[in-house]
């Protein structure tokens, strides 16, 4: 009989065997995707403090690996809140360690990202990161790590606590990665376009390993409101997530049960559910059996009365600051901009903010130029399977007289406290109706505007086209027929010139 | 003498009618613009519907429809700033006495601003400059590529500058004289003609020539070279009405001959908006379709484009005449057309010696 082995892996075992799905998939993606996770992580860690992100990112060029990859430094440097210094060795060398585990809307929402990319590069350079990071106050602790990744632990090789003279506060995170900047360059640069685009009260400064430099300064320090914590709502609760808070809660009673732990439940709510659901007020929560929180489970999904949730707990752009933000990297000569009311899918609440550029410095290239982001993330890949794109591919543009060999840039963010993202890659955005219906929405209105605009500034064109013909012609007519007629003088046409400027011609029929 | 002086009064008359209608014009434009309106000129609509075949004047004249051409209207301002142009361009070229051609109008309006899209744009405005003043644009001096001839005993005077007063037989040059802008111009002086061959080809206008037809039959030979010119058709009717001379017209036995005879007889649909073009006493003498029989001349088939010709032919009013459509229905019938070249088979002098003759009394 043969013999078989069960062996329990870590996360990060489990990552390291599988990093496809993180999108580390090859040496440009790795680059890419390290690139985005750290400076994703160093915006969410200024925007806590509610503070215009400053972040300096460097990547520099340490030797070849192989044909494919060279060997690069990264280093992400932010003026966030800063990692309290008990958590730094967790927080940068264990897998699933985080604090996103929560229900609001975040750029990262694994807790993977950042590790992940520390983990891709000790995997390819065998070399510890390195991590410093102040919350402002007298001192800096810098790390040197590794993750045990059999043990999902921290080794730290190096500790250090460093006077803050200058009050510095912030991350610097730093480490050797393999990767291929040549093939990645472009997404890069795109990544760094559009995530100046999503956040105009961001400095952001990239300097590449050939030691060129890409700036993107803030125009504004105006920043969204952050997003409130919140609970979770009926509607979107499976049998795991009920478990745990059966195991948490401090209730005695499936009254106080409902009405403490679940989003826009207040007593009279709970009293109908439970007489809807045939559940008995006083039941102790902590006596339900497997098949009862089951029953529970698709009882809360079908009551219909539960309040829809609201959205302090989305943080999306904003209208302000979405114009302002393609206005200043897109450069084009009309923009407009809609954010939807909240929506939900699943019981997950969702906003959707939709953006339409024309004109101006937006290329020409027969079909619309498409920008996607989901919680002001920007989505750079697996374009053709993103909802947006399918919405953007079904619409009757004509009807809004707007032709694909149009200058047009689309822009459209979702934000959610859980994107439907199809893939852990986070590329893009699975088909879901209400979404969809959302998207689809967001856009006829931009293209409304659009079409306001464009017959408006057809209008103006015709004017003075018409205009330009009467000045161009009239004079010619009175010169010739003075001529013909034998007068000295021209006739006076001005008074037929100002006619046309001021009540306009009659239009042949 | 007398036919001398009342026809070069007619000239002078009518150099005076066409100064004085552009210079018209010109005032109305003028006196509409410095009166604070747009200027705006009416004439007949030249489209379809609106010609009619007058059967008092035997030739296409328009109807009342009328269009107005106004600056007002923006599509309009263009064509009526190349039509007060082109009225301009016209009373310089008459006041000047100097000729010019279709093409420098299309290219001269470019020293003007007033570049015209091609051609038919240019041709366009010279029409609707003839529709408004009732005038031909060969009376505004504007002549179309000449290639028309006439031989024959008849003197003429020449009007154009430099020439004044100068006189030419016009059998002074075996090749025959070109209808241009100063054959057309000038006075008759005498003839001892009593009649006008009109002939279709070149080949047989010289044959005629060499044959001494003028002497023979005592006539003026003039070249149509084809469908005849707008200038010789006028030129034509001034050999008919004011010389008196009996005109007879020789063209090819097919639907497009027998057409080449009717315009200069009943004149053309384009020139509906026109008078004194046609000459409605005309005769057209052969090659008819029963020449073809009586004659037993080789022929070619009439192939499909000839047959539906022919049947447009038939329902044109021009051609109700009893002659006109038995020709027709025996062209139908035979499906057969020859060449006036078609007579050589029986030698080169028979056309002049035997059918010339024999038709010219048929159709008095």
């Amino acid at each position: 009989m043969a013999q078989i082995t069960f062996e329990e892996i870590s996360a990060s075992d489990f990552f390291y065997r599988n990093r496809d799905i993180a999108g580390f998939t090859s040496p440009s993606r790795a680059v890419f995707a390290a690139v985005r996770e750290l400076v994703e992580n160093s915006l969410d860690a200024a925007e806590s403090l509610k503070i215009p992100p400053d972040i300096y990112v460097r990547l520099s060029y340490e030797g070849e690996a192989s044909k494919e990859a060279q060997i690069f430094r990264l280093r992400v440097e932010d003026n966030g809140i800063g990692v309290p210094p008990r958590h730094i060795p967790s927080a940068f060398g264990q897998v699933l360690f985080g604090s996103k585990y929560k229900l609001k809307q975040q750029r990262g929402t694994f807790g993977l990202g950042g590790k992940m990319a520390i983990l891709y590069g000790q995997i390819t350079t065998h070399q510890p990161a390195t991590i410093s990071s102040s919350n402002g106050m007298s001192r800096i602790y810098a790390y040197k790590l590794m993750i045990d990744i059999q043990k999902n632990r921290p080794l730290i090789l190096d500790r250090k606590v460093l006077m803050n003279r200058e009050q510095w506060r912030g991350t610097i995170v730093e480490f050797c990665l393999e990767g291929d900047y040549f093939r990645a360059m472009p997404k890069i640069l795109e990544y760094f376009k559009q995530t100046a685009v999503m956040n105009p009260y961001a400095n952001l400064t990239f300097v590449d390993p050939k030691g060129r430099l890409y700036k993107f300064t803030r125009i504004t320090k105006e920043m969204p409101e952050p997003p409130k914590e919140t609970r979770p709502h009926p509607y979107g609760v499976d049998v795991e997530l009920l478990q745990r808070l059966i195991q948490l809660t401090p209730c005695k009673n499936m009254l106080d049960f409902l009405r403490h732990h679940f989003h826009r439940v207040g007593e009279t709510t709970a009293s109908k559910f439970l007489e809807f659901s045939n559940i008995s007020p006083s039941r102790n929560p902590k006596k339900l059996s497997h098949d009862e929180v089951v029953r529970l489970m698709h009882m809360l999904k079908k009551f219909k009365e539960f309040l829809p949730p609201d959205a302090s707990c989305l943080s999306p752009l904003g209208e302000d600051l979405l114009r302002a933000g393609i206005m200043k990297e897109l450069k084009p000569e009309f923009v407009a901009v809609h954010q939807r009311r909240p929506a939900t899918y699943a019981g997950h609440p969702f906003i959707i903010e939709a953006g339409i550029a024309y004109g101006g410095e937006i290329p020409k290239q027969g079909r619309f130029v498409v920008y996607r982001f989901a919680n002001r993330i920007p989505l750079l890949y697996d374009e053709a399977s993103d909802i947006s794109v399918k919405v953007i591919d079904s619409m009757n543009w004509r009807r809004y007289k707007i032709l694909p060999d149009m200058p047009i840039a689309i822009l459209v963010h979702v934000c959610s406290t859980k994107v439907p993202y199809k893939t852990v890659g986070k590329e893009f955005i699975a088909d879901r109706p209400e979404v969809r219906k959302e998207v689809g929405n967001g856009l006829r209105e931009v293209a409304r505007q659009l079409q306001h605009f464009l017959t408006r500034r057809e209008h103006v064109d015709r004017e003075r086209r018409r205009l330009g013909v009467f000045s161009k012609y009239l004079p010619k007519i009175a010169q010739f027929s003075t001529e013909l007629a034998g007068k000295e003088q021209p006739p006076d046409i001005e008074k037929l010139l100002k006619s046309v400027r001021k009540f306009g011609a009659e239009e042949e029929t | 003498l007398e036919q001398r002086k009342k026809h070069k009064s007619s000239v002078i008359e009518r150099k005076k009618e066409v100064l004085s209608g552009l210079e018209n014009l010109g005032v109305k434009i003028y006196d509409q613009l410095d009166r604070g309106y747009f200027p705006s000129v009416e004439m007949p609509s030249r489209s379809i519907e609106n010609i009619h075949y007058d059967p008092q004047v035997r030739q296409f004249i328009l109807g009342d429809r009328k269009v107005r051409r106004s600056a007002r209207n923006i599509r309009h301002l263009k064509p009526f700033t190349q039509l007060t142009w082109a009225a301009e361009f016209s009373h310089e070229l008459s006041s000047q006495r100097k000729t010019s051609t279709l093409r420098d109008v299309y290219y001269s309006a470019q020293a003007y601003e007033m570049t015209f899209k091609d051609q038919q744009e240019s041709n366009n405005i010279v029409t609707d400059l003839e529709t408004v003043l009732g005038f031909s644009r060969e009376d505004f001096n504007i002549f179309p590529e000449e290639r028309s001839a006439v031989f024959g005993d008849l003197t003429i005077e020449y009007t154009v500058p430099g020439y004044e007063g100068k006189t030419l037989n016009l059998t002074s040059h075996p090749d025959g004289v070109l209808i241009g802008p100063a054959l057309t111009s000038s006075e008759f002086v005498k003839t001892t003609a009593d009649k006008v061959i009109a002939i279709e080809k070149g080949g047989l206008f010289t044959r005629f020539i060499e044959e001494n037809v003028h002497k023979k039959y005592n006539a003026l030979l003039v070249l149509t070279a084809g469908q005849a010119p707008r200038a010789t058709r006028h030129f034509v009717r001034r050999l008919n009405g004011e010389l008196n001379l009996p005109v007879y017209v020789f063209t090819d036995g097919d639907p497009w001959g027998m057409h080449i005879a009717m315009v200069i007889i009943s004149g053309s649909a384009n020139a509906a908006h026109l008078r004194e073009l046609n000459t409605p006493d005309a005769k057209w003498s052969g090659v008819w379709a029963t020449d073809i029989v009586n004659y037993k001349l080789p022929t070619d088939p009439l192939d499909e484009v000839d047959m539906k010709r022919l049947n447009e032919l038939q329902r044109d009013p021009r051609y109700k005449d009893p002659l006109w459509q038995r020709e027709i229905k025996t062209f139908m019938k035979i499906r057969k057309k020859a060449e006036q070249e078609a007579f050589s088979r029986y030698g080169l002098t028979y056309i002049v010696d035997e059918y010339l003759p024999a038709k010219l009394e048929e159709t008095k």
